[in-house]
């Protein structure tokens, strides 16, 4: 039962893609990189090249972490679905099977410097 | 045992009462915070209409505890002469 | 044979009696499956209404009488706070931030609240069940109302109060709270009741509106104290009413016992999301405080929480699913949600700010294993960024769960420094969830959260990303309600206005 009801009850998806303007919601997070409150969002079209997603948007928002400066995203970890996931800088969204609301999560072990404990 | 607790407001309405509320249950706990007064007591706590009207020196409607109750925990029952809090276990 | 005196005075069961069971009647010409269409899909089974008794027995008549009273007591104070200066009283202007999430998000659910239990007093059956919820709608809209007058009077003097219900409808965090209501004012009569009458009532608004008021007298609000402990002596009534409803339930039929438990599982989870707010206005906007949140939650939740729990394992009920990660959670939520509404503070229509060295160090004594070890380095990083001129503003907008709708600020179980990730995939659309719990309940009925609006996305979908346009939208003025408390206007007034209330230059 997908929901308790009188009568049989289908609900509307109400953040399909097709209600942006041909862009995509992208999620992202640095594990271990809690500065950043929750998992970062970003609206994008699935034509933009991954690359420039980390050297454009992405860079500029993780710029308050004082690991930043030192990341290196060709040794950077990667994840979707919870699953490693190596993508292509080069190819677009779409053509790393980047969906829309995906999380994408990235690790940089060894590099926690506002985690000094852990 | 579980604790069961009533919580009144601290004023001139309710100092009696808790004088009444201690008397009654001598294993009754009672903190003073901030603006409110708050009575713990093992398993069970009874209120007495009796008691209260011999601290107040007036004739008292249980009900009119309804006025400055802040909160309370456990089962009630109540009548006429008794307030009663209690836990099952 | 003698006339029998007539009783002076009926007893008060007898009273209760007359007032309440002898309303009830058969219906003649409709069925009451007509009548009350909504009792039964849900699936509880009740074989007797009349089982049904409010403990305290009261009727519509002593319930005039006391509400009276209190409004009488109420309004004499709150024309004395607003004829002594009362917005000068209290303790530092930052308190008022806690006061305008309270306006925001807490006081329309009041309303809301009142709405639900309207409706369900005419679904239930039961006669003294429809008493007692007709009053309890009565009380939540006198809440609603008793709020917005007594926090009316700081509008006149600082920001970030002057459009509430904007800001209700509108703006970011208040959906958490909207989702609540609106989850349980869709589901039927009898999860309504769990819901807001047990798992919210009893298991949790003593932790709102205790602890918090209590706060408010020692932060000299005496606007705030009043209307919560007038709220709150309605309070002790609905966890009563609560309470015997979830027994009733269980004492009705064997049948109802997995429905109830799938309840209070979900309305656990749920009721502790959405007053997860409280523990930042606990532990970091109160500038004097009571007690930490998690004295209040050994008190509230863990001792109160427990014994409720122990009493109804007679009926075969377990805790909540959710305890033991609400559980492990208490030590970090405060310190998250501060951190995410700092770095957020471009949005919300209250200020926030850094911890003072005096704030810091009470939090680390009442949060010793997580304080200094986790949340102390990054406020230090945050407050260097605004010492060199470049304070920390998180302008990537959060991920929001699907179910709670905040913003995934919670970690993993066993691991505070990561993220807590949780997605499912329905008819082919991805959801994301802040926990385990969340997820759980979006599963069992997805049908019902595919359509949550949620605040973020729509900023993309509805208004281009255009940050500026959804400030007119939600009626915040940037630069005036938002942003950090150091250099606003409500400090700069406050220490101005007290500085003049205090001397004769």
């Amino acid at each position: 039962m997908a929901v308790t009801s009188l009568k049989e009850y289908i609900g509307v998806a109400r953040d399909r893609v097709e209600n942006y303007g041909g862009k995509q919601i992208v999620y992202l997070s640095w594990d271990h990189h809690l500065l950043f409150a929750a998992p970062l969002m970003l609206c994008l079209p699935p034509a933009t090249p991954f690359g420039e997603v980390l050297r454009g948007p992405l860079a500029a928002l993780l710029q308050a972490d004082p690991d930043a400066a030192a990341l290196d995203w060709n040794e950077v970890e990667w994840l979707k679905d919870n699953q490693p996931f190596v993508p292509d800088p080069s190819l677009s969204l779409a053509g790393n099977g980047i969906g829309h609301k995906d999380q994408l999560r990235f690790r940089t072990p060894g590099r926690n410097t506002l985690l000094a404990a852990a | 045992m579980s604790t069961v607790f009533i919580a009144l407001q601290a004023n001139e309405e309710t100092r009696p009462i808790i004088d009444a509320i201690e008397i009654d249950n001598p294993q009754a706990v009672v903190n003073r915070q901030p603006a409110m007064v708050k009575i713990d007591a093992p398993g069970r706590l009874v209120v007495r209409r009796e008691t209260i009207e011999a601290q107040l020196g007036r004739a008292y409607d249980l009900q009119e505890l309804q006025i400055n109750l802040i909160t309370l925990s456990g089962n009630v029952d109540e009548d006429e002469d008794t307030l009663t809090l209690s836990w099952n276990e | 044979m003698d006339m029998k005196a007539t009783k002076k005075k009926l007893g008060m069961k007898e009273r209760y009696r007359i007032l309440t069971r002898d309303l009830g009647w058969e219906p003649g010409y409709q069925s009451k499956k007509a009548i009350f269409p909504y009792v039964e899909y849900e699936g509880i089974k009740v074989h007797d209404w009349d089982k049904w008794e409010d403990p305290f027995r009261l009727t519509m008549d002593a319930y005039w009488k006391y509400q009276a009273e209190k409004e009488r007591k109420f309004y004499a104070i709150i024309d004395a706070h607003a004829q002594n200066n009362g917005h000068l009283n209290l303790t530092d202007a930052r308190y008022l931030s806690a006061l305008k999430i309270f306006l925001q998000a807490i006081s329309p659910g009041e309303y809301a609240a009142h709405k639900g239990f309207a409706r369900i007093g005419r679904e239930f059956p039961g006669v003294g069940t429809q008493v007692a919820c007709q009053m309890q709608a009565i009380d939540e809209i006198r809440h609603a109302q008793t709020q917005i007058h007594a926090m009316s009077n700081y509008n006149r003097y600082y920001d970030g109060f002057h459009a509430f219900a904007d800001a209700r409808d509108r703006i970011w965090y208040t959906s958490v709270a909207r989702s609540f209501f609106d989850d349980a004012m869709s589901a039927g009569p009898f999860e309504f009741m769990i819901a807001i009458g047990f798992s919210f009532e009893y298991v949790l608004t003593n932790l709102l509106f205790v602890p918090f008021m209590s706060g408010a007298a020692y932060n000299g609000d005496m606007a705030t104290v009043t209307f919560g402990f007038s709220a709150q002596s309605d309070e002790a009534r609905h966890m009563t009413l609560g309470l015997e409803c979830i027994k009733f339930m269980l004492e009705q039929d064997p049948d109802n016992l997995p429905i109830v438990q799938g309840w209070i599982d979900k309305w656990f989870w749920r009721g502790f999301r959405v007053l997860g707010l409280v523990s930042t206005m606990m532990d970091y906007m109160l500038p004097k405080r009571v007690m930490s949140w998690r004295e209040a939650w050994e008190i509230y939740g863990v001792e109160n929480g427990g014994a409720l729990f122990r009493d109804l394992a007679r009926y075969g009920i377990r805790p909540p699913k959710g305890w033991d990660d609400a559980e492990q959670a208490i030590d970090h939520m405060s310190h998250q949600f501060m951190l995410g509404l700092y770095q957020w503070s471009f949005g919300t229509a209250f200020h926030s700010w850094i911890p003072s060295d005096d704030d810091m160090a009470w939090l680390s004594a009442k949060y010793p294993d997580t304080f200094d070890r986790y949340y102390r380095p990054r406020w230090a990083h945050i407050k260097k960024l605004k010492a060199a001129g470049t304070p920390f503003k998180n302008y990537g907008l959060a991920r929001l769960c699907q179910c709670c709708q905040l913003p995934c600020v919670f970690t993993e179980p066993g691991d505070p420094t990561l993220t807590c990730h949780r997605e499912t995939v329905y008819k082919g659309e991805k959801y994301q969830f802040c926990s385990d719990g969340c997820k759980d309940i979006f599963e069992h009925e997805p049908e019902k959260y595919i359509q949550a609006w949620l605040p973020m996305p729509a900023l993309f979908s509805e208004l281009g990303g255009d940050v500026a346009a959804w400030m007119d939208w939600v009626s915040l003025r940037d630069g005036a309600d938002n942003g950090d408390y150091d250099g606003s206007r409500d400090q700069r007034h406050f220490d101005e206005w007290r500085g003049l209330a205090t001397s004769n230059l």
